[in-house]
Formats: structure tokens, sequence, C-alpha cells
């Protein structure tokens, strides 16, 4: 296997884009991925699209050459393909693609993600992200993708003493990162009050619990370590690319409150890249509820079960923290558009080694990115450096 | 001889009070409740239907006495609020009691006698042998018009009654009808709420036909009220049963343990199921039951029952499923605007 | 809502009809035919649930889509069944009287109706036992 490195990254301003297209998305952050690269997309040989749900969000399957269409790189007809496993679809893409550049099958290619959420109404979303879970036996009888979470965090409160406060405290920490980014969707600190009392969604969880619906995408562009500089002089190398799968549904899990895939592909990357959770300087988890940081903090290493509220009350998850968790804003603050985020994940921690992260730049040399599938049925974790 | 093998009943948890009623339309409640003897009626959940009521009573049936369902040859649900117009109850019922596929299977409709016209069906086929087990259930969800007399009364609920030929814990001694073409009450297809004649719903219609199935029975069998320990009459309200009572010779005692109309209103076609099952809650081996249902349109099915010992035998256990009077207990209490909001009352987008 | 995948799981649905591996005993609800543990060696046969269990986790759900949004708040849990196996599914009582380890026993209700002209999906919920 080849040692592969990202040598561009594209990430679109996050948010309600009413006046953007699902297409026009991606285009704008491929673009900006090749031009971060210094590059021409006739260099591209295969192309990875991360899409959870076009078909239920504008009503549009085929993605792969629609994107590739749009994206002017049809010329060389290149392949090009929409890989799919609900919100860990981009994470998906980058790990097919890191898979195809390290095998020698080819030298350049562009994984991205795209999410267009706002064309429909919110019901719509609900029910569409509800298929992200056991659409027979979750969804059917009622289970919405809050819900199924909030049952997470109940049985974890009820186990491990987790308070409210320290669940709305991981809210807080990553609206204070994405205070930071200028393309997070929501740019503004919150107070633990601010959360504890925000809507109820399903309880425990309230709104301020729960990630965002928001339109977005992101690209990056892989190729061998060999060739990187000719495109960049700040190459990051891919030490890992792991992913594993679970149950679909939540019901048969081992265990409610830990995610197993989440250890087993955790264990896959610390072997792969031959670290240990305390090499690495920072990670962009999958909190798209703030009981999913918590579980992800523990069952990627970083602390024994039961101890991550309280890890996230010390600020040891915040810039500065011995273990700085997700400094983009998370799926939180910075948005969730649930196919772009895997690879806006990757974008970040590119950002943070390369030391452009501005005001929000964490000095390390290590890091790591955690994308969840349903409530953690496909896990992939991606460990980067320079 | 053909009788009843088990019995099961069922009645949503909500209630609505007569005076909650009363006072979105500007009635003095108090005066209404006393006049039609109805305190509080039931309300069916957001997901409770003819369908869900009639399952959960087979399935009480079934408890009390666990048969094998693949015996029970024939469903047939009477009820005027099927959820489906097109589309058999009695199916669904079948398949969820695993009694389905070698069965036959209708809806019925009598207003609210079609519980006591499914009784009269399996009794039928269970005595030309056609099937060894009929279930015969009377369940509704019942609907009276927002500010029309019926709203307080009409209810929900029902009862299933298996019936069959081996060992019955008691036996139908015999049945008989009553039936005239009479418009005291209908609902045209397509209308979402039933008419009805007002007063014309009484002497010609409730009374003239029970009485005449009541009497029909009595001289058939050459008995007198008094050869009777319980006596069920449809109850569309308190009033109506205990007049027809007196006007028979029927004591207040002899129809009280039936009379579940105070605390649940009028279950329609689950009325008088519901008030044998209350009966049945009781009684001993060896009592005797009266019953006369009335169904508008018009026609009443009366019915002459004797409790054997089976009941308080091994093959049969009451306690394995709720009495009516577990049924009424501990209600939740809704006010009018959740109460429109459980019958879907309020206009929505 | 389709109307053959819900005739198919009818019975599923209705009597919580599941199935049980004959090889290593295990049993599954929703139904698997095939054991996760035994694959090509397990047997595998319908097994019906008697519907008596309790309260694993759960949540109230206070936002739902639209088929389910007339009846919030209402009751999610994951239900463990005396067999062992767990399942989703709503429990018909208040949001306060709701706790883990709750006995439940099951209820047959109204699932989901496709509009006031579609089908209606009944199925299995849960009562305080």
């Amino acid at each position: 296997m080849r040692e592969v490195a990202v040598v561009g990254i594209g990430v679109t301003e996050f948010g309600e884009k009413w006046e953007t297209s699902f297409r026009n998305l991606f285009v704008e952050a491929g673009a900006m991925a090749l031009e971060d690269a210094n590059m021409s997309g006739d260099q591209i040989d295969e192309m990875f699209v991360g899409n959870m749900s076009a078909g239920r969000f504008v009503l549009q399957e085929h993605i792969g050459a629609l994107i590739a269409d749009y994206a002017g790189l049809v010329g060389n007809h290149i392949p090009a393909t929409r890989t799919e496993a609900a919100c860990a679809s981009g994470g998906l893409a980058f790990r097919q693609a890191y898979t195809t550049v390290a095998s020698g099958l080819n030298d350049i290619v562009i994984a991205g993600g795209v999410e267009k959420m706002t064309d429909v109404g919110g019901s719509v979303t609900t029910d569409a992200l509800a298929g992200a879970a056991d659409r027979e036996w979750e969804g059917l009888v009622g289970a919405t993708f809050p819900g199924l979470y909030a049952m997470i965090a109940t049985d974890y409160m009820h186990r491990y003493g987790l308070t409210r406060e320290q669940l709305a405290m991981v809210s807080v920490k990553n609206h204070a990162n994405g205070a930071k980014n200028p393309i997070a969707q929501y740019r503004k600190e919150i107070t633990v009050e601010d959360v504890i009392r925000s809507t109820r969604v399903a309880d425990p969880l309230r709104l301020l619990d729960c990630s965002p619906v928001t339109d977005g995408a992101a690209a990056v562009i892989l190729c061998p370590m060999e060739m990187a500089r000719q495109f960049t002089d700040t190459p990051i190398r891919v030490l890992a690319s792991a992913q594993a799968c679970d149950t679909i549904s939540l019901h048969d899990r081992r265990d409610i409150s830990t995610l197993d895939a989440t250890v087993a592909a955790g264990k896959r990357a610390y072997a792969q890249a031959g670290v240990t959770p305390k090499e690495i300087g920072m990670v962009e988890v999958h909190d798209c509820f703030t009981i999913a940081e918590i579980c992800a903090i523990e069952d990627l290493g970083f602390c024994a079960k039961g101890e991550a509220g309280k890890l996230t009350e010390d600020g040891q998850t915040a810039l500065g923290g011995s273990i700085p968790v997700n400094t983009s804003g998370g799926l939180k603050s910075c948005g969730h558009p649930v196919g772009a985020t895997g690879i806006k994940q990757v974008a970040e921690i590119v950002a943070q080694l390369r030391g452009e992260a501005g005001a929000r730049q964490v000095d390390a040399e290590i890091g790591m990115t955690h994308n969840v599938g349903g409530t953690g049925a496909t896990v992939v974790c991606n460990i980067l450096g320079v | 001889m053909v009788g009843i093998i088990s019995y099961g009943a069922y009645i949503p948890r909500f209630r609505i009070k007569t005076e909650e009623i009363a006072r979105v339309w500007g009635a003095d409640g108090a005066e209404i409740a006393r006049g039609l003897g109805v305190r509080e009626k039931s309300v069916p959940d957001f997901d409770e239907d003819t369908i869900t009521i009639s399952v959960e009573a087979a399935r009480g049936a079934l408890a009390r006495r666990p048969l094998d369902p693949g015996e029970i040859g024939a469903i047939y649900v009477g009820s005027e609020s099927h959820p489906y117009a097109v589309k058999p109850s009695a199916a669904a019922v079948g398949e969820a009691i695993g009694a389905t596929p070698v069965m036959t299977a209708a809806d019925c409709e009598f207003a609210c006698k079609a519980g006591t016209a499914a009784i009269q069906t399996g009794m039928g086929l269970v005595k030309s042998g056609m099937v060894t087990y009929a279930v015969a259930i009377g369940a509704d969800t019942a609907q009276g018009a927002p500010g029309d007399a019926l709203e307080y009364t009409a209810s929900a609920g029902g009862a299933a009654i298996i019936v069959g030929n081996d060992d019955p814990i008691a036996e139908i001694n015999h049945t008989c009808s009553y039936t005239t073409d009479t418009p005291d009450f209908w609902r045209r297809e397509g209308q979402e709420y039933p008419s009805h004649g007002g007063r014309f719903s009484g002497d010609p219609a409730y009374f003239k036909h029970v009485q005449g199935a009541a009497r029909l029975m009595l001289e058939q069998m050459g008995t007198t009220p008094s050869d009777y320990d319980y006596a069920v009459f449809h109850q569309p309200n308190a009033k109506f049963p205990t007049k027809v009572a007196g006007m028979l010779g029927f004591s207040r005692e002899q129809i009280t343990p039936g009379l579940a109309v105070p605390r649940l209103g009028n279950t329609y076609s689950g009325a008088v199921p519901v008030g044998i099952s209350a009966t049945l809650d009781i009684a001993k081996p060896g009592d005797r039951i009266f019953v006369t249902s009335y169904g508008s349109g018009a026609g009443s099915d009366a019915f002459d029952i004797t409790v054997t010992d089976v009941i308080d035998s091994d093959v049969f256990n009451r306690n394995a499923a709720p009495t009516v009077e577990q049924l009424l207990a501990n209600p939740v209490y809704l006010d009018y605007a959740l109460y429109a909001k459980h019958k879907g009352k309020i206009l929505m987008q | 809502m389709s109307v053959p995948r819900y005739w198919r799981k009818q019975q599923n649905r209705y009597r919580l009809r599941g199935t049980h591996c004959e090889t290593c005993g295990r049993y599954f609800f929703p139904p698997r035919n095939l054991c996760p543990t035994c694959r090509r060696d397990g047997t595998i046969v319908d097994y019906e649930f008697k519907g008596d269990g309790k309260v694993r986790t759960y949540s109230i759900i206070r936002t739902a889509s639209e088929d389910y949004d007339l009846q919030t708040p209402f009751v999610l849990a994951v239900v463990e069944l005396e067999e062992g196996t767990c399942l989703t599914a709503q429990v018909i009582c208040t949001p306060e009287e709701v706790y883990i380890g709750m006995p439940v026993k099951k209820a047959f209700r109204r699932i989901i109706a496709d509009g006031d002209a579609g089908v209606i999906v009944y199925g299995t919920k849960f009562v305080p036992a």
C-alpha cells in the first residue's frame, strides 16, 4: 500500500443556502479544493461523492454522474460514484478514495460530500433522517432520530450519572469553537442555561442538544505522498482510514450506551496508524447530538466509560484542553449537511495540521476524525498527520 | 347446548364528564347528567378504533379460556364505526388472534344491535355444526355530532363473546328477535355523524322493539321476570333501560350489574355485549340472565342465558382478563379540547 | 405506505410473531431469517412472543414527523421481552409514568394511517403491566 496525502481541501459556508442548488453547492466545494491543490480538473482519475438522501431532499438520484457533469469532469469520462451510509456517507467517500489511491489503482482522486436539506419541510427532513435507522422496526413505530439518541442519553444518564448540565456543556463548547469558524452555520456562543431551557425535542434532549438542518458541501483531494509536493508545500498524511459496522437498530446493540462500531473503527485506525489515543492532538467527532460526543470521546479511548461528562466539564475537550474535540464547532455549531460532514471533518483536521485554523488553531501533529452513520451502524475513523 | 365459551371486554382509559361537554355548549351539565343517568363517557386514544378494541376484547376472551385459535371457524364484528367502509374489521381481528386462514368472517351493521346480531349468527353456525367456535364482537368508537344530544353519550368500547357447544360457561337457552323498518336513527353513506328522530326514538322505536322482543322471549320460554337473576337491556343512557325494565316487570337490582352506561356512556354495538360481560363478571353457576338489545332502524334481539358450573371450573379463568369494573376504574379525564383532538373534531390542514 | 410492505409484516406486527434459532436458542424480534450466530448452520422457526417485558431505555418524543404528530408527546422505548430479545416500540402511558425497568405487556393499536383514504397499519405497542 502506498502512503496517501491530502493535498487540497474545500468547504462551502454551511447554513440555509436558499439561493444555492444541490449541484452548485458541490461544484463550489470541488472548485475550492482544486484551487487549493493548484490542480486542473483534468488531472482527476476518479471521484467519490458522499450523499445520504438527495432522493428525498431534492428528488434526485444518480448523484455521481450529475456532480461530475456539473463539475465539468465528464470530458474524460472518469468513474464517479456516490457513497451512502446515512450520516457517514462523506466518511465513506473519503475511505473509498483513500483505498483506491493507496492500492495504486488511482493517483489523484477527489472525495466529496454534499447535502441540500432545506428544500423540504421539517417533517420530511425528520422522516428522511429516520431512514438512517431501521425504517421497518424503528421508524415505523414512531422513532425519530433525536428519539433514538435520546434513548441512548436516558440509558447513559441512568447508568453513569451524567448531569443535564454536563450534556449541555458539550453544546456550549462546540458553539464556542464554531463562533471562531468562518464557515460555521451558527457562529455564536451559547450558555448552559440556553441549552437546558431550549425546546424539548425528545427527552432528555432539547433543541440545542441537536445538530441543525444544513446545506453544505465539502471536498478533499488525495494523491500518493510521493506526488504530493507537486501540488502543495503542506501535504497532510493519511495515517489511517478505517470503517466498521454494527446492527442497524439501536435495540439490537450489545450495550445501548456504547457504539461498538466506534470502538472497532477506532482500534483499527490506531493500529493502522501505529498510534494510541494519547498521541492524538485533536479530534472531530460526530456530535449529531450532545450525547453522541460524550459516547464518542469514551468509545475512542480518550477517557474511561462514564468520564466524558467530567472531562467536558473540566474543559479538557475545549481549545487548549488536553484533547480538543470538534474545533470546527462540530455538527452542532458548524452545521450538519449529512453527506458532507465526514469530508468537512477531514478538511478541518487538514487545516489544523497545516496551521491554517486561525482563532481555533490547536498545536498538534496528529488529528483524528470520527463519522457515524445512523445510531452507530456505520463508523469511519481517519487519522491524519503532518 | 350452544352457549358462551368465553368473553372479554375492552374500554379505553380516557373519559370526559357530561358536565364538561355541557360547559362548552352552555348547557346545564348537572341536569343533563341527571336526566340521562350518564356521568361520564369513554373516549378512545388516538391509536384506538373499532378494530383495536375488538382485538383487545377477543384476546381477553382467549386469555380466560385458552383454546386453539385454529378452531375458530367464524368471526363477526358488529359496529357502526368500522375503520374501513370496505375491508372487513373481522379479518384483521382474525389475523391478530391467530384464527386465520381457515375461517369465515364478516362485519355486521344494525346500529346498536350489530353485536347481538353477530352472536345470533355465530349460534346458527355452531348449532348447525358448520363451525366449532364463533367469535361475536360488538364494538364501537361511537360518533355523535358536536352539540348534538348524542355527544353526551357516544363512547368507545366493546366486548367479544366466543360461542360454542362444548362446556359453555353459560348456555344460551333461546334467542328471538323483533324487527321492523323504523327510521329513528340513521347515518347515510358518506356522512360523518348520525341523524336521529329525537323523541321519535323513544316509544315507537326503543320501547316498542325492546318490549316486543322481550315479551316474545317470556312468552316462548314460558317465563316471568322473576325467573331471572339478572337482566341486560340496551343502554343508550340509563333512563331507557331502567324504564323498560320497569315496564316489563324487572327490578332495579336485576339490571344494575349489567348497567355500565352511567360511567361508560353508550358504546353502541358494544353496549349489550359489555353489559353481558359485566354480568358474567359476577355471575354464579345457575344464575339466569335475560338480555335484550336494541338497534335503531329498528330491531331487538333477546337471549335467555343460564350460567353453568364451568364458569368456576379449571378450564375457565375469569381473572385472566380485566373485568368491566376494572376497565372502568382509574380513568384519565380529558377536557373538551383534548377530547376534540382525540375524536378528530379539530379541523387541521 | 406501500401496501405489500405493510401486509408482508402484518402477522409480525399484529402478534409479535418473530423467529427462534433452534440451533443456538436465540430469539429474534424483529424476525430474522438467518441466525447471526449460527448463520447457515442455524435452524430458524417462527415463534410468537408472549408480549411481556420491561423498559430498557426510553425517550419522550415531543417532535415527530407528520404521521405521529397528533400523538406527541408519546413514550418511545426499547422493550426487552421476557425471551431476551429487544425491540423499539411505543409505550402507552403518561411521560411521568415511564421508568427504566418498568414491566410492560403488549397491546394492539394503530401504528399509522396513510392519510384519510389509505391503509391503516396496526401493530403492537406496550402498556404498563
